[in-house]
């Protein structure tokens, strides 16, 4: 499957990654010979072989509901790149009115 | 004596007998890593003021006839791994004065045993890569020959120890990154049963295949550093619940009668054969000692590493959603809307290999690509652990070359992804079987760079594993080789 310009420009939309305009030639063929490799599994017969998520087979793990201390506040703020009034500030969500 | 050459269960002796003090050790080791990381660049931040308090600490238990194992040893810790108060940067310039705020529990039971931690290592970034060029900081060199890599992802880690900077580090191993780098360091590097370790406190990768592990200058020194770090963690519910046995004690037995599997797959194109005919002495070497060596195939190995580059990236897609710049890491300010701030912190934080890996998991992951990419390599995945399954049947442990190749020069493949990708080609598969896998030093090839076997046992049989690394290790000498690093001594 070969990847070109556009759907590398859409994918890194997707990701939320900026790439510049100069570097999606680059990223089109790498990803393009990465995929080109991954073809070959198509070669194998899957049918009703149940996919593998984890090796270990892993259940859901419980534990009693009991109120435990959390992390201070100012500790959680503490690596925030813009904190205002006990909160992690972000611009502007919403478009004005 | 240069205390920084001995191995932690030698120096535990010394320590204990009160021939050395952890004070005297720490310092001997901080005089190696002056003189040693200006060529080494093992580090991407040293903590000598804590360490010494940590020392300190050890003595008294020392003293106080307290210690435990671990009391004392000065410690090095890859930069992805959370120790409360320090730095952790994971390679990334997006996480560059990240400071967490707790311990991962694998540094909450170094800290309680009495390590001294020496600094934070250095590691391709987000643990993505096989050279630690893909560091965010600087480029980490291979003690034994400057001009080649130390491997990856866990390269600083590797070099530490090999340089003598550190007695024993940690790792971690998402599709080698303990093992490479351990087979071209000379040293040994252990990636535990996938739920061993817990990995609460790592900062996520690839989930499903991620382990925290050792990497020491002997097989000894490997069965301490597990038995500290191993056990289940209710902070990760994707740790087992099991005993965790004395794996020191495993050392003793022989190897008598084990039976030694040979993938005839991993011995195929493409194995350098310097490297391969000193994996075949290594077999000789099993024979002697008693162990019986049996052919076995694991059929579906040619497709491991396509299998591994869309599990893993797509997991990695969705772990490194979360650097958005919001609440801890960099951010750009000049972005006057959220998404725009998302896409540019994260198009300025992140470097190549991380980006290419996120796009290609985001495109596997994708609408319309899901079932031919990833739900394809998840079932592929699951013949790959048959294949283990079968061959478990007719052997004990699996042995193998660690890596195709000895350590590979700076630069040489830094601009060709693919090529990159072949050095983990027979270490993938041991993490998308979740199975524990070591490297130990199996001699040196004509250029005098290390070269390393790979020895692969079933689920949580880290004990039979040890063992036979430990008869091998102990029959060919070859953990008594050190890095011919020669550096000038300060002053």
């Amino acid at each position: 499957m070969a990847i070109d310009k556009k759907t590398v420009a859409h994918i890194a939309r997707l990701s939320r990654l900026a790439v510049g305009e100069d570097e999606l030639a680059g990223y089109a063929e790498q990803l393009s010979e990465i995929l080109a490799a991954a073809e070959q599994l198509a070669k194998l017969d899957t049918e009703g072989v149940e996919p593998t998520a984890h090796a270990i087979p892993v259940h859901n793990v419980f534990r009693e509901d009991v109120v435990r201390d959390s992390m201070p506040k100012e500790k959680v703020l503490a690596n925030g790149p813009d904190v205002a009034e006990g909160m992690f500030k972000v611009p502007r969500i919403l478009e004005e009115e | 004596m240069s205390l920084f050459a001995l191995t932690a269960h030698e120096l535990q002796e010394k320590l204990k007998t009160r021939e050395i003090t952890a004070v005297e050790l720490l310092e001997d080791v901080y005089r190696r890593v002056d003189s040693a990381e200006p060529a080494v660049q093992a580090y991407i931040s040293l903590h000598q003021e804590k360490a010494l308090a940590q020392a300190e600490a050890a003595d008294d238990r020392l003293a106080a006839g307290s210690a435990a194992v671990g009391t004392g040893i000065p410690t090095a810790i890859k930069d992805n791994i959370s120790v409360a108060g320090v730095r952790n940067t994971c390679g990334s310039q997006i996480l560059a004065d990240y400071v967490p705020p707790y311990n991962a529990t694998v540094a909450e039971k170094l800290l309680a045993a009495g390590v001294s931690v020496i600094g934070k290592t250095n590691m391709d970034e987000f643990a993505m890569g096989s050279s630690t060029e893909n560091s965010g900081f600087h480029v980490t060199r291979n003690p034994w020959d400057l001009s080649k890599v130390p491997g990856g992802s866990s390269g600083g880690s590797a070099a530490a120890v090999a340089a003598g900077e550190a007695v024993w580090a940690l790792g971690s191993d998402t599709g080698g990154s303990i093992r490479q780098p351990a087979a071209l360091c000379g040293i040994v590097g252990l990636k535990p049963t996938y739920g061993l370790v817990s990995r609460y406190g790592l900062v996520a990768f690839a989930s499903s295949l991620d382990q925290i592990g050792p990497l020491t200058k002997d097989v000894t020194d490997c069965a301490l550093l597990l038995q500290i770090i191993a056990g289940h963690d209710h902070l990760d519910s994707s740790s087992v619940v099991r005993d965790v046995p004395d794996y020191l004690a495993f050392l003793r037995n022989s190897v008598q009668g084990l039976r030694v599997g040979v993938p005839k797959e991993y011995f195929g194109e493409g194995l350098n054969s310097e490297v391969r005919s000193a994996v075949e002495k290594a077999i000789a070497q099993y024979e002697d000692l008693g162990a019986e060596v049996v052919e076995v195939s694991l059929p579906h190995t040619e497709y491991a590493l396509s299998t591994y580059y869309l599990i893993a990236p797509a997991e990695a897609s969705s772990n490194l959603a979360r650097y958005d710049g919001v609440r801890y890491g960099y951010r750009d300010r000049e972005a006057k809307d959220t998404v725009s701030m998302f896409m540019q912190t994260r198009g300025q934080g992140f470097g190549a290999e991380v980006k290419r890996r996120i796009m290609l998991g985001t495109y596997a992951l994708s609408a319309g690509y899901y079932d031919a990419y990833y739900k394809k390599a998840q079932s592929v995945r699951t013949l790959i652990r048959q294949d283990f399954d079968q061959a478990f049947a007719q052997c004990d442990v699996i042995i193998s070359p660690t890596t195709p190749t000895t350590a590979f020069a700076i630069g040489e493949k830094a601009a060709e992804p693919m090529e990159m990708y072949l050095s983990d080609i027979y270490t993938v598969t041991v993490n998308l079987a979740g199975l524990p896998g070591i490297s130990v030093p199996c001699g040196l090839d004509s250029k005098g760079m290390p070269i390393g076997l790979q020895l692969i046992g079933r689920h949580f049989a880290e004990g039979q594993l040890l063992q036979a690394a430990y008869a091998y290790e102990q029959a060919a000498g070859s953990h008594l080789l050190r890095a011919p690093l020669e550096v000038k001594a300060n002053g």
